[in-house]
């Protein structure tokens, strides 16, 4: 056995960890859990792909590879712009679906209301795209020898740095300003936070859209990684439910050591037991927080 | 005629699975529509059910587990038994928590469940599936209505007594104390009843029901394998229970033969409109219908078709209606 795992593991653990926070943030501060979440992550990477096609063809320097990387300065600008794009996506969805939703007071409904959703938009994903597998770039990258027995590719290392960014700079929007300050007021009780002066509809879509935009930012990475298929966010669904959960709900540091954890295990598994069984972790470590610390690593009891 | 031979054997077939899927669709209404309880894994469950009795049932085969050649009616109580006991244990895990570790965890259970059909070869064939499974009146294949019309009277009769038994148990004491724990666990609480036990309860009877479905889509079909069981299935069990009415058992069967229908429709449609290369898109497109059908009828209709009718007592009568079920407390 050798350390590869742990190489392979956090660089899936990181586009575990960019959706997981999504999670973590709509399920603590609109209280219901997002099955819907994993089609983001899906539509943010094809309209990544889509969008990229006329900005490499408005500029053709743009597609030129950056220095070691995979994709050129298209591809970065086209998930920047997606990642606003899906997180009006979110928002959209939010209003026709869940709002009124919980306007009723049918909270627990809303997960039901989000699993149609998440079929609807994956199935349209296929309609659109078929289910051919597509790729930014098909250039073949030459790893990189960290240690002896471990190889990373610029891609992947590129990649992390951007996680590690993106979860400090949430975590830091939620604990350092007024904007984080107003959010998890309406998580603890929107009622009070409305009193307070907060607009909670405002806060509502500011939720949606970094939580879409998060998302996004992991369906790119595992689309460079790995490949672009209408399934890849549904696949991703559970891992990101068991990291956000393995961490604590609510908590953005906690998604990431979850996202982390749950990828470590996941390459894990693939290399001691097989890679069919691969899916199978993140239900096994989502059981074993259940049972022995519901609450998470970092979560606060309710 | 040979030609309403034929459709009237489609029929009969169409209908047996639409009964089929309406008693996985009694189970949900147990679960969900009385109790409150979210199963997102209903796929997996029917699949406990299905692989349970195909196991005992067929005959030995080499480099499988199982085959120990039981009768049929043996066979469905063991689909009802694993699945039963499933999602009892998983019951006991997730009732304590928070109201959508259910449903994360039995989507989990959907995916295991998938996973342990696709690839351990030894106990649940893999991607072939298991076939050669005993089918009831095997004496009349041989003539296909015949062989139809029995089996689709096998499966009318066990949905005309399962609905008769559901109904007697949601008027019941016990059935109240479902809808009380699910309006107002608190108060149930307070009225000394044991809310976690009784949730455990009506999970796992559901969970039950749900294997009954899958054994008899085992046996009436002869043939079963991982795709018949994947996330679609539960979509469209869900969506029959939602579209038809959560809460209220005719509304789950009304539901089931409904939207049996629409997805059948759609299949031929879908069969004749578009070019075979076109076919993979063509089912996604039936997708995106079902699952716009599902969120739509939750945000405009909650009620459904037919909703749940408000009973306290088979001895007070209807109390009226025209309430959705399970806001949130």
């Amino acid at each position: 056995m050798t350390l590869q795992f742990l190489a392979d593991g956090l660089i899936a653990g990181s586009t575990i960890a960019l959706g997981a926070a999504g999670v973590t943030l709509t399920y603590s501060i609109l209280r219901f859990a997002n099955f819907a979440h994993g089609e983001f992550i899906s539509w943010g990477c094809y309209l990544t792909l889509l969008i990229s096609g006329p900005i490499g063809a408005w500029s053709a320097s743009s597609i030129d590879a950056i220095g070691p990387l995979s994709v050129g300065w298209n591809v970065v600008l086209a998930a920047v712009l997606a990642m606003g794009l899906t997180g009006l996506l979110a928002v959209a969805l939010d209003a026709i679906l869940f709002k009124p939703l919980r306007d009723r007071g049918a909270t627990i409904t809303a997960v039901m209301a989000s699993f149609g959703a998440s079929m609807a938009l994956r199935a349209l994903l296929e309609v659109l795209f078929s289910s051919r597998p597509a790729y930014f770039s098909r250039d073949l990258q030459i790893a990189i020898r960290v240690t002896p027995g471990v190889r990373v590719t610029p891609d992947q290392i590129a990649l992390m740095g951007i996680t590690a960014v993106l979860v400090a700079a949430l975590h830091l929007l939620l604990s350092r300003t007024g904007i984080g300050r107003a959010l998890r007021a309406v998580g603890e009780n929107p009622a009070l936070a409305r009193v307070a002066g907060i607009d909670v509809a405002r806060v509502i879509r500011l939720t949606w859209l970094l939580g879409g935009a998060l998302a996004c930012a992991s369906g790119v990475m595992m689309g460079m990684i790995v490949q672009i298929r209408p399934t890849m966010g549904a696949e991703l669904v559970l891992p990101l439910f068991a990291a956000a959960i393995l961490g604590g709900v609510g908590s953005v540091p906690g998604a990431l050591i979850g996202g982390l954890i749950v990828g470590i295990a996941e390459a894990a598994t693939v290399q001691l037991v097989g890679s069919q069984w691969r899916a199978a972790v993140a239900f096994l470590v989502l059981i074993g927080v259940l049972l022995i610390r519901p609450t998470g690593i970092l979560g606060r009891a309710e | 005629m040979p030609d309403l031979m034929g459709v009237s054997t489609y029929a009969s077939v169409f209908l047996t699975m639409a009964l089929i899927n309406g008693i996985a669709c009694l189970g949900l209404n147990l679960q969900w529509g009385q109790t409150g309880l979210f199963n997102v894994g209903v796929a997996g469950f029917v699949a406990i059910g299905a692989y349970s009795s195909a196991l005992l049932t067929t005959a030995p085969v080499d480099g499988r587990f199982g085959g120990f050649g039981l009768p049929i009616a043996l066979g469905l109580v063991g689909a009802m038994v694993a699945a039963g006991a499933m999602s009892a244990l998983i019951g006991a895990i997730t009732l304590r928590l928070r109201s959508d570790y259910l449903a994360i965890t039995t989507f989990g259970v959907g995916v295991a469940v998938q996973l342990i059909l696709r690839n351990e070869q030894a106990l649940t064939g893999g991607a072939f599936g298991i076939s050669f499974i005993p089918r009831p009146f095997a004496s009349l294949a041989d003539r296909p209505l015949s062989f139809g019309m029995a089996n689709l009277a096998l499966v009318g009769v066990l949905v005309v007594a399962l609905v008769m038994a559901l109904e007697k148990l949601v008027r019941s004491p016990w059935g109240r104390v479902l809808r009380a724990v699910r309006e107002d666990e608190r108060a149930a609480r307070a009225l000394g009843k044991n809310a976690a036990h009784y949730r455990l309860q009506a999970f796992a009877l559901g969970g039950a029901i749900m294997g009954l479905a899958g054994g008899l889509e085992a046996h009436l079909i002869g043939f079963i394998a991982p795709e018949a069981f994947d996330a679609s299935l539960t979509f469209l069990i869900w969506t029959m229970l939602v579209v038809g009415g959560s809460g209220n058992n005719m509304g789950a069967l009304l539901g089931a033969g409904l939207v049996s229908v629409i997805w059948s429709a759609s299949g031929l449609a879908t069969g004749v409109l578009f070019a075979p290369e076109e076919q993979a898109r063509a089912a996604a497109l039936r997708n995106v219908a079902i699952g716009v059908l599902l969120a739509a009828t939750i945000v405009l209709r909650p009620r459904g078709l037919i909703g749940e009718r408000l009973i306290v007592s088979k001895h007070l009568g209807e109390l009226g209606s025209g309430r959705s079920p399970s806001a949130e407390s």
